[in-house]
């Protein structure tokens, strides 16, 4: 079956900089296909390309069958767009942006007032139509703009960073949502730069510097890395991170909360041979174990190998 | 199908522009009490009083001339002789006090040095603190002095003995504001087409930017909606909201500065619509062009008001002005307007005699909107 997004060496500059530098890739029909990557590293830019609203300025892509660089018009009626600046009218009462939207996308009479009763429905915000937007906390807002991003019932969802400056639980909440939709067959387009939240997608794409630098399942990605973790806490771990970090059979290091992730070449015996540096150093207090990787321990690992 | 889907569309965004005015203390202001401000700031800074500038005297001289010179300023309705005085203090307090707006001196031996062919000079004192009632008052003057020194010359002329000798050219000097010396009834008009070209592409120039710098527009290109969609849904309340103003301000025309209105109400909204679709179009080509409300109030402001007061044929006659500046002035609409209010509302007329300024109005408000339609761009900033 044709894949419902597909890009090819998809590229946009700004002046003589690459934000988005040749990247490929495709995106199944029902997918959750993420998108994870730091701040600056083009993932917006890449999202605004897809969804119409900003021209490639090289390579090629369609979404839904529709060209990227010809098709825009129709490729808009075919999708849901969450930016990631919260951008629905803060000045409007929550049913009145979705009275707005739903009217632009074409609804009317009672298929309007029953999409804007689905989609307060899915969103949980019933009871909050007549709220100004203004004045509602983040969560509900962020609901509020998927809800109207559904309204027209698209095929595709396209969120940029849905869930940023969101709290933990609301975030859960937020990703229900999203599952639900992944389960009435809709493809879902997520960038994030929360690893957990990179876990929930059937596949991500590690983009750094508008490159695609590694594109598989959360899975297979942590199964494929070459390095075993190891999880080190000690007093001081900000000293001896450098110190740990200077070591020549550490591959990669990062800090987690308090803790130092120790990468190293498979089968070297770490635990012996930090153990053995730490009993000269004269400190006792530490822990150390191997644990499974995370995909932030991937991202560490294929950040470094390209230079970032 | 295809127009239903685009009516529904841009009402949706009429409803939706309307809303958000209505809840926008800022807003309502700018669209409902600016106009009125307005038109009441310009009628007095126009002054339309300054007929009747009151002067004060000193006639250091007492002779038949001088006594000649200022009757010819008492004998106009446009100067009132508040007192006579016998030293400079006098007209030094008495300006102060604000009890007169100017002060004439004639000199001394202001006869006989005339009598012997000297130059003489009479002294004006004007009160600059109210720039342009001075300027009116200067203007007063120098006209009046004008016709005086004509006579003189042509009695002198007589004199000697050449009779029946017309002056060859009868130049008036000119009054910079309201140069004919117009009533309010020609100046209010004037002003109402001026703060309504103002205000219909301020209000206007707001829309486009501030969904940009919201990041509203964002999401609103995102969606199916077409350039002249939003377009039309930008345009339908906003030149709504002017045609309330107008009629607002004709009113208080009406009203409070007395204006008859002779001719048809009817006939002069339908041709100030034309006018407003022009001038909003106007303001929303400029929100397009800028996406920045600071810039697109200010933009709006500069382009609507000088032209507007400058190029219109309000204050400074088009027939005076250079052969390449009175072909610019085609393009400015209230040049058409102003002349249809002081038709329709002056004179009485009826449309069918204004067709040129419904043609220019009508031509002006498609090219406008065509050029607004092509600047209104639904895509990201490059
Ligand atoms: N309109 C623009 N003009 C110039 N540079 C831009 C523009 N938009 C984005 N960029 C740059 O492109 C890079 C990628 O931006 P973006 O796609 O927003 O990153 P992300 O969404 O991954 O944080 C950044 O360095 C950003 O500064
Ligand atoms: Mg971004």
């Amino acid at each position: 079956m044709a894949a419902t997004v597909a890009v090819e060496k998809l590229t946009r500059m700004f002046g003589s900089f690459t934000a988005v530098n040749s990247i490929d890739f495709s995106v199944s029909r029902g997918e959750i296909f993420g998108f994870l990557g730091p701040n600056g590293a083009g993932k917006s830019t890449t999202i605004k390309m897809l969804c119409g609203i900003l021209v490639p300025t090289g390579g090629k892509g369609q979404v839904n069958g529709f060209d990227i660089l010809s098709e825009q018009e129709k490729i808009k009626s075919t999708i849901g767009y969450m930016s990631q600046k919260f951008s629905l009218y803060d000045d409007l009462t929550v049913r009145e942006n979705l009275r707005f939207f739903g009217s632009i996308y074409g609804l009317e009479g009672k298929k309007l007032s029953d999409r804007i009763a689905h989609a307060m429905d899915m969103a949980e915000i019933g009871n909050r139509g007549d709220e100004v937007v203004k004045n509602l906390p983040m969560g509900i807002k962020q609901r509020l703009a998927l809800g109207s991003a559904i309204l027209h019932d698209p095929p595709v969802l396209f969120l940029d960073e849905p869930t940023s400056g969101v709290d933990p639980i609301m975030r859960r909440n937020f990703w229900e949502l999203i599952y639900n939709f992944s389960e009435a067959g809709k493809t879902i387009f997520i960038t994030t730069h929360y690893m957990e939240e990179a876990e929930h997608c059937d596949r991500i794409a590690l983009i750094i510097a508008g490159k695609i630098i590694a594109l598989d399942t959360p899975a297979r990605l942590k199964g494929d890395l070459a390095y075993e973790v190891y999880s080190f806490s000690v007093e001081n771990f900000i000293e001896m991170f450098d110190y740990i970090q200077s070591l020549d059979f550490v591959s990669e290091t990062a800090i987690f909360g308090s803790d130092i992730h120790v990468l190293c070449e498979k089968g070297f015996p770490l635990k012996r041979e930090l153990g053995a540096l730490m009993k000269k150093k004269n400190i006792t207090n530490y822990h150390i174990e191997k644990i499974s990787p995370t995909l932030e321990d991937v991202f560490v690992t294929h950040a470094r190998k390209h230079g970032v | 199908m295809k127009i239903i889907h685009s009516a529904t569309r841009i009402l949706a965004i009429a409803e939706k522009e309307w809303i958000q005015v209505r809840r926008d203390g800022r807003s309502l202001i700018l669209s409902i009490l600016l106009p009125v401000l307005l038109l009441l700031l310009f009628a007095y800074a126009l002054n339309m009083d300054v007929k009747r500038v009151s002067v004060a005297i000193f006639d250091q001289d007492k002779s038949a001339l001088s006594r000649d010179l200022l009757e010819s300023f008492s004998n106009t309705e446009y100067f009132r002789v508040q007192r006579y005085v016998r030293n400079y203090r006098e007209i030094d307090d008495l300006i102060d006090r604000g009890t007169v707006i100017m002060g004439i001196v004639v000199p001394r031996n202001f006869e006989s040095m005339y009598k012997s062919g000297k130059h003489v000079s009479v002294q004006i004192l004007i009160d600059g603190s109210d720039s342009t009632s001075a300027t009116v008052a200067g203007g007063y003057v120098k006209s009046i002095m004008f016709s005086f020194n004509r006579d003189l010359r042509m009695r002198d002329l007589n004199r000697a003995g050449i009779s029946g000798i017309v002056a060859p050219v009868d130049v008036r000097s000119r009054v910079w504001y309201n140069e004919e010396l117009q009533s309010k009834n020609f100046i209010v008009p004037g002003i109402i087409v001026i703060v309504m070209a103002i205000i219909s592409a301020l209000i206007t120039s707001l829309t486009i930017s501030r969904e940009w710098e919201r990041g509203t527009m964002e999401t609103l290109i995102t969606t199916p909606v077409r350039k002249y969609e939003v377009y039309f849904g930008k345009l339908v309340p906003y030149v709504l909201i002017a045609l309330f103003d107008l009629i607002i301000t004709v009113s208080l025309g009406y009203f409070v500065f007395s204006v008859p209105l002779r001719g048809s109400f009817i006939e002069l909204y339908l041709i100030a619509l034309l006018f407003l679709i022009g001038t909003s179009s106007l303001g929303i080509m400029i929100s397009s062009a800028t996406r920045s409300q600071v810039l697109s109030v200010q933009a709006a402001i500069i382009i609507t008001y000088l032209p507007s007061i400058i190029l219109s044929g309000y204050i400074f006659p088009i027939k005076n002005m250079p052969g390449i500046v009175q072909i610019i002035t085609y393009l400015v609409p209230a040049k058409y307007l102003i002349t249809v209010m002081k038709g329709i509302a002056l004179k009485g007329i009826g449309a069918s005699l204004l067709w040129t300024q419904i043609v220019f109005l009508t031509l002006y408000a498609v090219v406008v909107g065509a050029i607004s339609l092509k600047k209104l761009s639904l895509k990201l900033p490059e």
